[in-house]
């Protein structure tokens, strides 16, 4: 485990649809072993369809890509995607099978068998207690089933982790635990990560290197620093500019508590979308994710 | 409430035959539906072709279903040098079975449509090769609605199995069909309590299959299943190899046949034969069971033969046409033993005191008044030579002619719903109904002696023919007449078993 994770290389990588529609126009990229990327961009900018190109869910209609020099499109699909741990947007956990059984199915293609142990230690990995095994998926709430998405993902100890959306239906407070928790799991496991997502916020906080994604095409490529202090383009800086403004406003409400302090001149309006911005960390409290914490 | 127990000891056989004959269709069913549920869901094309045909399938009446089997089995049997049986298990298998597809596919290439695609694009990412995401993910998500669908199939297949008994496959129809026939409601109930309470007890159990799978408890799905498969043994026990040689009788779908069936049989038991029935063929259909040998022996009529089989449109002297027959079904490997020494012809009959009233007395004068008379027959009647040789012998044009069950055509004549029927000569109930038989004064209507033919198999069989030679010229036709009205008369009937062994007695056997 102390070797780093594969480096990904995408080469002129195109999805044309018959429609008409590109979902990715061209796009050559190099990640490298071991970093954290994020792939950000608004919906419908295609960045679900080019991360499916790397474990060959969508097959590309031009362009290549390899992993570790390898093309991804020698030898059969099943194989390369045996090797890739890939969390859903829609999580995908098979209803009819225990949380064990989830957690364990990459290892039966391969005719391995996952002891309790290996599965508690799973758990143990996302943060979910060892009894979770036993239960059904429809027993768990959105939190819960997304680690354990996470969980069955690491369950065959890949070394390159792609994930679409991971935290897209999660509450704010469960989506900074489990980014956390994957960022250190990233770390220790030494994984290569790929993450798309439509929050800058999220991916300027976990990633090593943020992808933006408009129209099909990658329209900015830099460090997350650097996209904070306004290299990337315009694009790019779009979507900069929403955290940056709520953390201006947030700021400027802890320090001279204005405008709310100070009886501003619509306070009929901010404070409740503050409320709904803080809300649940103000609450401190998620039923679901009580036994989780 | 006595007929009603004693027509359920004959349940027990026949159950057995009705639930091997449903299941083994089912279960062929379910062999074919699932790769072509699989290969529609991923083909929609496939999918398409595959519904519509079986969606087709529904459409054909099952009755019809089952007898155009027939036809297609017997020529695919002559294209590869016969055997093939034509009647019997083979053809109703294969109806049932069509029958059985439709729910079975639909309830497949619905629940596989169903399956949400995050589940599927799941399964793909974790790896899984095609094979085992069918079996890991697709198969479990899809065996609930997959089992409502083959419960609907189970309870088709097992209602429909009834009908089989018309191509001699015998089942619980064997006593709706006989009782209709001879008018013995205990034995019609008796088949159908029997049929639905078999379809609702297997019904149950894939229900407790179907939920045994829906909530994950493996030891009621097996318990089930066992129970499922543990009544298909007791049914297999009586198919297991006989010491005795078994023999098969077969009769065409009225009470006379019915009693010199059983006539036969009682003898052939008695000599130590196992003995089974093929009751309620059709003319056509039984002679080409005896040449087949899928029946052993039966008893048919001269008339019949002469023209149903050899086509022959003119008429000739009794003992002619006999030798001729006997010459004819010996090139086809058959034994004519001989008449039994009565006649069954058909005859145009009607209430005395309507004949009496319209001065009916041959076929002359109906050929007058047909115009306005309506003719009731049985079903086989109108379609045969008989009917056109009269035809043009008498220009006889009625105003209405439609066929009944033989047993409801004497009701229509009593009724008055009809005028004129195609009674038979032998029929105890022209004598006690005191019916008209209209004379044929230009010798139109063919002699139908009742003749015994052996098939092929048993032709040349020495201890067969002797126990069966007895019976050439004993029956005449006042016995017979007796006989059958003990079986059609309303009030006080027996049952043709029962008939027959009065027969018997009655001429000395």
């Amino acid at each position: 485990m102390s070797d780093i994770g594969p480096s990904v290389s995408l080469s002129g990588v195109t999805k044309a649809y018959p429609g008409g529609t590109t979902a990715v126009d061209d796009v050559s990229i190099d990640i490298a072993g071991g970093s954290f990327v994020a792939l950000v961009g608004s919906s419908g900018s295609g960045k679900s369809t080019l991360l499916k190109t790397i474990n060959r869910l969508i097959a590309p209609s031009a362009g290549s890509v390899a992993i570790d020099g390898v093309d991804v499109s020698d030898g059969d699909p099943f194989r390369l995607r045996r090797r890739i741990g890939y969390v859903f947007q829609n999580i995908g956990l098979f209803p009819h099978m225990t949380v064990a059984e989830n957690v364990a199915i990459g290892l039966r293609p391969e005719g391995r068998k996952a002891t309790a142990d290996r599965v508690a230690e799973l758990l143990a990995l996302v943060d979910l207690p060892a009894d979770f095994a036993a239960r059904m998926p429809d027993a768990l709430s959105g939190g819960q089933r997304q680690r354990v998405g996470v969980a069955r993902a690491l369950a065959t100890e890949p070394r390159l982790l792609l994930m679409d959306e991971p935290f897209g239906a999660l509450d704010p407070v469960t989506r900074d635990q489990l980014g956390t928790a994957i960022r250190d799991l990233h770390d220790r496991l030494g994984l290569t990560t790929v993450m798309v997502t439509h929050d800058m916020a999220e991916a300027l906080i976990l990633s090593d290197r943020v992808l933006v994604k408009d129209k099909g095409r990658i329209v900015a490529d830099a460090v997350p620093k650097a996209l904070l202090a306004g290299e990337g383009g315009d694009a790019a800086q779009a979507l900069v500019a929403v955290p940056k403004a709520q953390m201006e406003r947030l700021g400027a409400i802890q320090s001279d508590r204005h405008p709310r302090a100070s009886g501003g001149p619509s306070p009929d309006v901010r404070p409740k979308s503050n409320s709904s911005e803080l809300g649940p960390r103000l609450r401190g409290d998620d039923e679901n994710e009580g036994l989780a914490e | 409430m006595s007929d009603f127990l004693e027509a359920l000891t004959r349940v027990p056989d026949l159950l057995a035959q009705h639930l091997l004959l449903a299941m083994a269709a089912l279960a062929l069913g379910i062999v074919l539906s699932l790769p072509l549920a699989v290969w529609s869901a991923r083909v929609p094309a496939v999918g398409r072709v595959a519904l519509g045909f079986a969606s087709l399938v529904q459409t054909i009446p099952s009755l019809a279903l089952l007898a155009l089997f027939y036809p297609l089995l017997l020529s695919l049997s002559t294209l590869v040098g016969g055997g093939i049986p034509a009647l019997g298990f083979l053809p109703s298998l294969l109806a049932l079975t069509l029958y059985a597809l439709l729910p079975i596919l639909r309830n497949g290439v619905t629940g596989l449509a169903g399956i949400d695609p995050a589940v599927i694009e799941a399964a793909d990412g974790v790896g899984m090769t095609a094979g085992q995401k069918l079996r890991l993910v697709e198969a479990p998500l899809v065996a609930p609605v997959l089992m409502a669908g083959i419960r609907t199939a189970a309870v088709w297949t097992i209602g429909a199995a009834t009908l089989s008994t018309t191509v001699g496959q015998p089942s619980l129809g064997d006593m709706i069909f006989a009782g209709l026939q001879t008018q013995n409601w205990a034995l019609v109930l008796a088949g159908c309590f029997a049929a639905a309470g078999l379809a609702l007890a297997v019904d149950a159990l894939l229900g407790v299959i179907e939920h045994g799978i829906a909530r994950r408890k493996r030891g009621r799905v097996w318990a089930a299943l066992g129970v499922l498969v543990a009544g298909m043994l007791v049914a297999l026990a009586p198919m297991l190899p006989a010491s005795r040689p078994t023999v098969v009788i077969g009769a065409k779908g009225f009470s006379e046949q019915y009693i010199l069936a059983r006539l036969i049989g009682h003898r052939l038991a008695a000599a130590g034969y196992r003995v089974r029935y093929k009751d309620g063929l059709g003319s056509g259909v039984m002679f080409a069971a005896l040449t087949s040998s899928d029946v052993d022996v039966a008893i048919d009529y001269t008339g019949t033969i002469w023209t149903n089989e050899m086509k022959r449109a003119d008429n000739a002297p009794r003992d002619a046409m006999l030798a001729q027959i006997g010459a004819w079904e010996a090139r086809k490997g058959l034994n004519l033993l001989g008449r039994l020494g009565f006649e069954n012809a058909y005859c145009f009959a009607m209430r005395r005191d309507r004949a009496r009233a319209l001065g009916l007395a041959s076929l002359d004068d109906l050929a007058v008044k047909a115009g306005d008379l309506s003719f009731a027959s049985d079903p086989e009647f109108l379609e045969r030579p008989e009917w056109k040789s009269v035809r043009a012998a008498y220009p006889i044009r009625f105003r209405a002619a439609n066929a009944y069950s033989p047993t409801f055509m004497y009701r229509a004549l009593a009724s008055g719903r009809a005028d004129v029927i195609s009674a038979y000569t032998s029929d105890g109930r022209i004598a006690a109904d005191g019916l008209t038989v209209l004379t044929d004064p230009k010798g139109a209507i063919p002699n139908y002696d009742a003749i015994l033919t052996i098939a092929p198999r048993l032709a040349k069989d020495a201890r067969f023919v002797a126990t069966l030679r007895p019976l050439i010229g004993r029956v005449n036709v006042e016995a017979m007449r007796e006989a059958n009205y003990m079986v059609d008369r309303d009030t006080g009937k027996v049952s043709p078993d029962a008939a027959a062994r009065w027969l018997a007695t009655k001429i000395g056997l």
